[in-house]
């Protein structure tokens, strides 16, 4: 027994020293929410889990899926991103600066990138290995990405980190609970538990914006490895509160937001913590134009108290406050619950009212973007992209009045399918309504032309564009190509989609930076806001209608090719076979030996070749010479008669 | 080849194919009486023939879904009705007050609300971009304010959609003068709107365009069109004076001045509420669906419109039909033919489903009559036909109510009506994933659920133009055998055809001269309409005889004139046809039995002399207009000028027919006369 207890402790001791060299798994779940000036809800799920590097941890995991770990090594990737996006940011109303947007608003279908740690001659191929296996594992046509067609290598506009990376995006796939199954499999308490039995399906399928993203980094090949792989697994839904009263009247902007719960969202509650998170919390998260729009209603900001213009069902136990807002005016307030010591007998449902109403807005990219088709006809069109000023622009102007000239620096990267054969060399650039030289805005460009059934089109732009301008577009032309017939998809009449263009402002640093006070536990989702990143937007899909054939051509094709050939042969055939000569003789000698059925056959034949038939004996040649006599028409008139009216009369 | 005489004794044996071309050559006398009483005959069997319309694409299932608008949405409507009948009748500034309202009431039902502002683009003449269209030119000359109209653009997106598609939905109403009938316009497209916002299913985007029409329904619609498809980035095209803009001061949301896009459009549909006054029994809907030179929307769009219309809503569904020939004495009895030789048929074989009633056969020969007439004249009839140039399909749909009371409730029920009807045609279009393509594009509409498709219809135009080839064929052969038998000895030249072809080509010239003189008339500054007919009338008559002295032509023989002619005419039928099969098929109605009659007075009979005579003066098309407006009865104001009008519209609305006439037609009917009036 002694020994036993002893070689416990000394297995516990080991595990503990090795936990203590290398770091454990880790698995955190998250729940942010925020209300949306537009009277609905985002919610953002953060799963993070991860494993600590392979050398000093080994292979074996407890939480970490195993799945992705091999999936790591086998295609040694260095950084991945997937994501499954139905429906559209409203990058108007639900902001374009903030952390979340930035990195939670995804264009339409699936939109995967991926970093290879391999030689630059084996990055396609691994790429190809990885769709696949990705479409295994998501159920979804990930590998219509496999063809060369399909994926681009950018080389400095998407990302900083080049190179190795692919980025292939297929705007027309449908996302469904099927992408979602898998993806919740790759949880430890799938969603059994925790904040992800919050999930149900109908309630958030039915919301505004369903975005499931997966992000892989992993630092396993290099050198020196430090924190392994880390897997962070979000889900961003914006959901509208039922709210009884449908129809805003008259005066609809200055109501009373709607109230929410986690029930009333959702149709659940969560029972308790997964119990195999480090930490399961959720947040609700105020704007900074919000809180300062309440700032007059509001007496003690510091404290959550009673008197504030809104209420939770449970009291926070945290609170952060945003310092160095951009926005000058308000910062943004984080109010934490955690729902660790919360008991299956008590289950944890937030709930969320407003007491006083109150509008704000969020904050919007520098720029607002669309992307719109030009031009109609199937021949030729032109994409164009429309850049407007918003009030951070103008606020940026301001700030920055220097005397010298400012700039805003927009990065454009644009992939376009080979059969949208764009002419590069008619880009033309308008700043306010007039033309612009292509020196004086664009900084840098790359662009590398599409090849048929080869490769897409590419380009990227670097973009200086003058801070005071109100709107800048952009043009660029078009032809659209042909495609072989077996190369159509079966809606083919549908038209085909340019994928959304990626529009970053490289100037533009977002970040929100939480002064954490001293009960706070470390959060991932937090930390992750207060990483510096670009703020990147995209642009819509497009849909370009091609010229399609009608698909019973072939049929009609084959049909009419076949009667030509016929034609064409029988007569090269008669034409080279025919002795005329011949046949004089072979006739006359018949005409000798004939009947009178024969006689007769060869004169109506005769006739109907219209020429004067020569009679083989002494009987004169027939007096009409006519095609059809008389004779011939009474007969046919007579018979026509005959059986009409035994028609008439026997039916 | 075929045309050598083949004297010798042992003739060459043809091919029977060859054979059948000169027998058909050597008897073209009967040919042509044959085709063309075949071709008359085909064109009058249309409405016997016209099948039943059915919705070709499976995934529109119209009426599949039950309806979803409710009360709150008509009363909503209702609300709306009353706020604009009211500021209608305090306010002053209306063409900025109206948009303005319903802005409002857009962003308020959650919609994505701009403005569309624009300049009436006055419809002008330009012989060089005809088929072009034209690019704006910087013609902004400093205007006021008034002269800007402001549509008003609401978005609804799609909360799932991708936002690649949209579907269209049109309201033209005149702020300056708002009626009541736009006001119900307006109220059902609000109804219709606010149900829209909070269903769940839309997969496609929606776009509410109220058009101001106070420059005309069709420029509204084309200009928002314009901007939306072709915008011009360029600071002429732009309006950069910001004291016309709507200022936004009662709602400080987001209604922007640029304006929003939602994809590429699937369909759209102008609503319209007329006031006809005759009192049935229903309610009834009028579809309009011409576009510019005879193009139609797809016709699973009208399927689906009239099955929503009769079956869901119980609406009387109308097509646009020739009212006067209703009453018409010859169609009658034409009908009641028919209808004899149909029962007689039924009765040799009941399987037989041959003719139709007398009075179904009348009103579809009316409205047959009456699709000819919209598709021919190349004018779209309505504001549906600016779409159709964007590859849009588009159609008006006019709801006619039996009685317009003022009272509440048929309002009311009004408005759910349309609503409904409206409702399921989006949620039909919505359901298609594709484009509509599956149905016909080429037809002919005999009654709002019947349609003579082209390859129908083809057939009658066919066998009247079949006899000018072989006519032509026949000439040539005719006169290469007299002149053979006349002079022996000098051999044939083979060349001779290029003497009257010469003469032909002038006239040809002549009329593509004709076409563009109306672009030099217009440069003359304050002049009337008759006096600018004069003008045209008497220059083209001038530069016809410059011509013709200048270019002396050898007077040919006019067997080979009329041989070079009737195969001209062919070709230009022909080509026209297929820019626009009415155009061609009345076009052919006229040409062919003139170019087929003509012959010099001193040589034909008195009688044939006589009926050319006739024929030329129907032919020319002048005189064409006034005999159908005097048959069928439409008298209005003078006719000099009524005709200026309609021609100045054919080119306004660059109609191919304005090149058809002055290019194919008068060419011919000048030929037709030069060898009525030949010398021999």
């Amino acid at each position: 027994m002694s020994r036993f207890l002893s070689i416990s402790i000394l297995l516990l001791f080991v595990l503990y020293v090795s936990s203590e060299s290398a770091g454990e798994e880790e698995f955190t779940e998250e729940l942010l929410f925020r209300p949306l000036p537009d009277r609905k809800v985002l919610s953002h799920f953060h799963f993070e889990s991860r494993a600590p590097p392979t050398n000093s941890y080994g292979h074996h995991h407890r939480l970490f899926p195993k799945a992705i770990y091999q999936l790591v090594h086998k295609y040694r990737i260095k950084q991945m991103e997937l994501s499954f996006t139905q429906g559209r940011w409203n990058y108007d109303s639900w902001g374009g600066f903030d952390p979340i947007a930035s990195s939670n608003a995804k264009p339409p279908g699936v939109e995967l990138w991926a970093v290879f740690d391999v030689p630059p001659d084996q990055v396609d191929a691994s790429w190809k290995n990885l769709t696949h296996t990705l479409s295994g594992l998501f159920c979804a046509s990930i590998n219509f990405l496999e063809s060369s067609t399909a994926y681009s290598a950018p080389d400095w506009s998407f990302r900083s980190l080049s190179g190795n990376l692919r980025y292939g995006s297929l705007p027309r796939e449908a996302v469904c609970t099927e992408n979602l199954t898998p993806w919740l499999k790759l949880l430890p308490c799938r969603d059994k538990s925790g904040l992800s039995s919050l999930m149900n399906r109908p309630s958030i399928y039915s919301g505004f914006y369903h975005s499931q993203r997966l992000h892989l980094t992993s630092d396993e090949f290099d050198p020196v490895a430090l924190n392994g792989i880390v897997l962070e697994q979000t889900l961003t839904i914006v959901l509208q509160p039922d709210s009884l009263e449908t129809h805003p009247s008259f005066s609809g902007s200055r109501k009373l937001q709607p109230s929410w719960s986690m029930s009333s969202l959702f149709g659940k509650t969560v029972d308790g913590k997964c119990a195999l998170a480090k930490s399961s919390n959720v947040y609700v998260q105020l704007e900074g134009s919000l809180v300062y729009n309440m700032k007059n209603t509001w007496n003690s900001i510091d404290s959550y108290e009673g008197d504030s213009n809104f209420g939770f069902t449970v009291s926070p136990d945290r609170m952060m406050k945003e310092i160095n807002s951009v926005d000058k005016e308000g910062y943004s307030i984080i109010y934490g619950f955690s729902i660790n010591n919360d008991h299956s007998s008590k289950p944890f449902d937030l709930g969320f009212w407003w007491k006083l109403p109150v509008t704000w807005s969020c904050v919007k990219a520098p720029l607002r973007v669309s992307r719109f088709l030009m031009g109609s006809g199937n021949e030729k069109g032109a994409i164009a992209l429309s850049l407007q000023s918003t009030e951070w622009s103008q606020s940026l102007l301001k700030a920055d009045n220097d005397g010298e000239k400012c700039n805003l620096r927009v990065d454009v990267f644009q992939l376009v399918p080979w059969y949208i054969k764009v002419y590069y060399h008619t880009t033309k650039i308008y700043v306010d309504g007039a033309s612009q030289s292509l020196g004086d805005i664009i900084e840098k460009m790359s662009v590398s032309p599409s090849e048929d059934k080869v490769s897409p089109g590419v380009m990227e732009m670097i973009l200086r564009l003058p801070c005071d301008m109100k709107s800048a577009s952009l043009t660029l032309e078009f032809d659209k190509g042909f495609l072989h017939i077996d190369e159509y998809p079966p809606d083919a009449n549908q038209g085909f989609d340019i994928p959304s263009a990626i529009i970053s402002y490289p100037d533009f640093q977002t970040r929100l930076q939480y002064k954490l006070d001293t009960t706070s536990i470390k959060s991932p989702m937090v930390s992750k806001m207060q990483e510096r990143r670009t703020i990147l937007s995209y642009t819509e899909v497009l849909l370009v209608p091609l010229t399609t054939p009608d698909f019973s051509m072939p049929y009609n094709v084959i049909t009419i090719t076949c009667t030509v050939f016929a034609l064409y042969f029988g007569s090269l055939l008669n034409a080279l076979r025919r002795r005329v000569g011949e046949e004089e003789r072979l006739r006359k000698s018949k005409d000798k030996s004939t009947g009178k059925l024969r006689l007769l056959l060869s004169k109506l034949s005769a006739k109907l070749r219209g020429k004067p038939w020569e009679p083989p004996s002494s009987t004169p040649p027939s007096s009409s010479s006519k095609f059809i006599s008389t004779k011939v028409v009474i007969k046919i008139i007579l018979i026509a008669a005959i059986a009409f009216g035994w028609q008439y009369y026997d039916g | 080849m075929a045309s050598t005489p083949e004297t010798e004794g042992q003739k060459p044996k043809h091919r029977p194919i060859v054979r059948i071309g000169i027998f058909i050559i050597a008897h073209s006398f009967i040919v042509s009486v044959v085709c063309c009483t075949a071709g008359v005959l085909a064109l009058l069997l249309l409405p016997v023939l016209a099948k039943k319309t059915y919705v070709s694409e499976n995934a529109l299932m119209p009426g599949s879904a039950i309806p979803m608008i409710t009360d709150q949405d008509v009363s909503g409507a209702n609300n709306f009705i009353n706020e604009l009948t009211s500021l209608n009748s305090k306010s002053q500034s209306l063409n900025i007050e109206i948009p303005r309202l319903i802005a409002l009431h857009m962003a308020n039902l959650g919609g994505e609300v701009s403005y569309h502002m624009f300049q009436n683009q006055p419809n002008k003449f330009h012989p060089l971009h005809f088929f072009t269209s034209t690019d704006t030119e910087a013609n902004n000359v400093n205007q006021t304010c008034e002269s800007y109209a402001t549509n008003t653009v609401g978005i609804i997106r799609a909360p799932r959609g991708d936002g690649k598609e949209c579907i269209v939905l049109v309201t033209p109403y005149n702020p300056v003068n708002l009626s009541p009938n736009e006001t119900l316009s307006l109220g059902i497209a609000y109804s219709v709107f606010s149900l829209l916002t909070q269903v769940s299913w839309l997969a496609k985007d929606i776009i509410w365009l109220a058009a101001d029409s106070q420059h005309g329904q069709y420029n509204s619609v084309a200009a928002w069109l314009k901007d939306y498809h072709t915008p011009s980035f360029g600071g002429s095209g732009k309006l950069h004076d910001d004291e016309c803009h709507i200022s936004n001061d009662i709602i400080a949301t987001e209604v922007s001045d640029t304006l929003r896009r939602a994809g590429t459009m699937a369909a759209a549909l102008v609503i319209k509420v007329t006031n006809t006054g005759e009192a049935g029994e229903q309610d009834a809907l009028n579809i309009y669906a011409e576009a510019s030179n005879g193009q139609m929307p797809n016709l699973d769009l009208i399927n689906v419109v009239s099955y929503l219309a009769v079956h869901g809503q119980g609406l009387r569904v109308q097509v646009d039909k020739l009212v006067s020939l209703l009453d018409s004495t010859w169609l009658k009895f034409i009908g009641e033919v028919f209808e004899t030789v149909g029962k007689i048929a039924r009765s040799v074989n009941p399987q037989w489903k041959f003719g139709i009633s007398v009075k179904e056969y009348v009103e579809g020969s009316a409205t047959l009559v009456s699709s000819l007439y919209n598709q021919a004249l190349g004018v779209p009839t309505g504001s549906h036909g600016a779409f159709r140039d964007y590859q849009v399909d588009a159609i008006t749909m006019e709801i006619s109510p039996k009685l317009l009371s003022n009272s509440k409730g048929r309002q009311t029920e009004l408005l759910f009506r349309g609503g409904r009807l409206v409702e399921g045609v989006i949620r039909s279009v919505n359901n298609l994933l594709e484009k509509f393509h599956q149905s016909f594009f080429l037809y002919l509409l005999t009654s709002s659920n019947k349609f003579v498709s082209v390859g129908v219809y083809m057939i009658a135009f066919l066998l009247l133009v079949a006899p000018l080839p072989v006519l032509a064929a026949s000439l040539f052969s005719d006169t290469i055998k007299s002149y053979v038998k006349s002079e022996k000895n000098e051999p044939f030249k083979s060349w001779r055809w290029l003497y009257p072809t010469k003469t032909v080509f002038l006239v040809y010239l002549w009329g593509a001269i004709v076409s563009l003189l109306p672009y030099f008339i217009y440069q003359i500054p304050d002049s009337q309409p008759t006096s600018r007919l004069l003008i045209w009338a008497s220059l083209s008559l001038f530069i016809l005889i410059v011509l013709g002295s200048f270019f002396r032509a050898r007077s040919a023989e006019w067997a080979l004139l009329k041989s070079v002619t009737v195969s001209s005419a062919f070709v230009g039928l022909c080509l026209m046809s297929v820019i626009n099969f009415a155009t061609a098929e009345i076009g052919a109605l006229l040409l062919v039995p003139m170019c087929l009659m003509t012959k010099p007075w001193r040589v034909a009979g008195k009688v044939q002399s006589a009926l050319n005579l006739v024929l030329v003066i129907i032919g020319f098309p002048g005189a064409t207009f006034f005999v159908v407006k005097s048959v069928f009865g439409f008298e209005n104001g003078s006719s000099l000028v009524e005709f200026w009008y309609w021609v100045e519209s054919l080119w306004a609305w660059n109609s191919a027919t304005y090149i058809y006439i002055c290019m194919v037609h008068i060419p011919c009917w000048v030929l037709c006369i030069y060898i009525l009036l030949h010398p021999c």
